[in-house]
C-alpha cells in the first residue's frame, strides 16, 4: 500500500538509527574498563543521509566485493578522548553517559514523531 | 533489533564486574594469609578484561558481540613481604614467613571501581527497557 509506505516519513528508519546508536554507546560503556578498548560512535547524520538518498555503492552481481560502506562498519567513528589514560583506553564514562541520555531523548523524540503520524494515520482510517 | 542487543551487551558487562567483585572478595579474605616461600603466598588477582569484537571470541556468559569478557586471571607480581616470625608454624628454616602482596586500600578502590561500572550498565539496561516499552506503546489504540 502507497499510503502506508510514506506515511511514517523518515521517522521509521531514524528511529532504527537511534536505536544503533544506543547500542554503540551501551558498548563503550560496557568496555569503560577494557585495556586498550577505542571507544567508537555513529555519524548520525551521514548514516540517515546514506539511507535516504542512498549514494552507497550498490553490487549487482554476487561476484563484486561490496564496498565497507555497503557493509555498515563506514560510518563507525572513533571518539577523540578528551584526557588519555594509562590502559589505552579512551572511553570517557561521564561522557558516554551524557551521550547515552542524549541518545535516549533523542529516541524518544523520534518515537513522539512516529506516535503523531501514526494517530495521524488512525484517524484517517477511521474516517470520523 | 539494537535497542534488545543493548541488554545483551550491558549483561556481559555486569557478568564482568561481577567477576571482578568476586575476585577483590577473594582477595580480601587471603590478605593475611601466610606462607613458608614467596612462591607459595597469595598473590592478588587481577581480571584481564577484552572486549568481544567479533563473533570468534564470544563464550558461554559473554555471547554478544560489543560487550566484554573475562579473557583471564593474571597475579600480581608486587613482591611479598618477609616477617621474622621463627615461632610461627609456617615459618622456614632461617625463621621468616611471607606474607600475601594483598594491598587492601587498592583492593578497596578496585571494588567501589567495580561497583560504579555495575551500576552504570544497569542504569544502561533501565533506560533501554524503558524506551523498549515507550515503543511497544505504539502499537496501542
Amino acid at each position: 500500500m502507497k499510503l502506508f509506505d510514506s506515511a511514517f516519513g523518515i521517522h521509521e528508519q531514524a528511529l532504527d538509527l537511534r536505536g544503533q546508536r544506543m547500542e554503540v554507546i551501551a558498548r563503550n560503556i560496557a568496555n569503560s574498563d577494557t585495556p586498550h578498548f577505542k571507544a567508537r560512535d555513529l555519524d548520525f547524520k551521514a548514516v540517515l543521509n546514506e539511507t535516504q538518498f542512498d549514494q552507497s555503492l550498490k553490487t549487482t552481481q554476487s561476484m563484486h566485493i561490496r564496498s565497507a560502506s555497503s557493509m555498515g562498519q563506514a560510518d563507525m567513528v572513533y571518539t577523540i578522548p578528551y584526557n588519555t589514560s594509562a590502559d589505552g583506553n579512551t572511553v570517557e564514562l561521564s561522557v558516554e553517559q551524557a551521550k547515552y541520555g542524549k541518545a535516549a531523548a533523542e529516541y524518544q523524540a523520534t518515537l513522539r514523531f512516529l506516535e503523531g503520524d501514526m494517530s495521524g494515520v488512525r484517524k484517517a482510517l477511521r474516517g470520523d | 533489533m539494537s535497542i534488545s542487543n543493548i541488554f545483551g551487551i550491558a549483561g556481559t558487562a555486569l557478568n564482568a564486574q561481577m567477576v571482578r567483585m568476586n575476585t577483590t572478595a577473594s582477595n580480601m579474605a587471603n590478605a593475611s594469609t601466610i606462607a613458608s616461600s614467596p612462591e607459595e603466598a597469595y598473590k592478588a588477582k587481577r581480571p584481564v578484561f577484552e572486549a568481544l569484537l567479533t563473533e570468534a571470541q564470544t563464550n558461554q556468559g559473554a555471547e554478544h558481540v560489543g560487550g566484554v569478557k573475562v579473557s583471564g586471571m593474571a597475579d600480581d607480581t608486587t613482591p611479598h613481604r618477609r616477617i621474622h616470625d621463627p615461632g610461627n608454624p609456617k615459618a622456614d628454616e632461617e625463621g621468616f614467613i611471607y606474607l600475601s602482596n594483598v594491598e587492601e586500600v587498592t583492593e578497596m578502590v578496585d571494588m567501589m571501581s567495580s561497583a560504579r561500572s555495575y551500576q552504570n550498565n544497569v542504569e544502561v539496561i533501565n533506560t533501554a527497557r524503558e524506551l523498549m516499552m515507550r515503543t511497544l506503546d505504539l502499537t496501542k489504540v
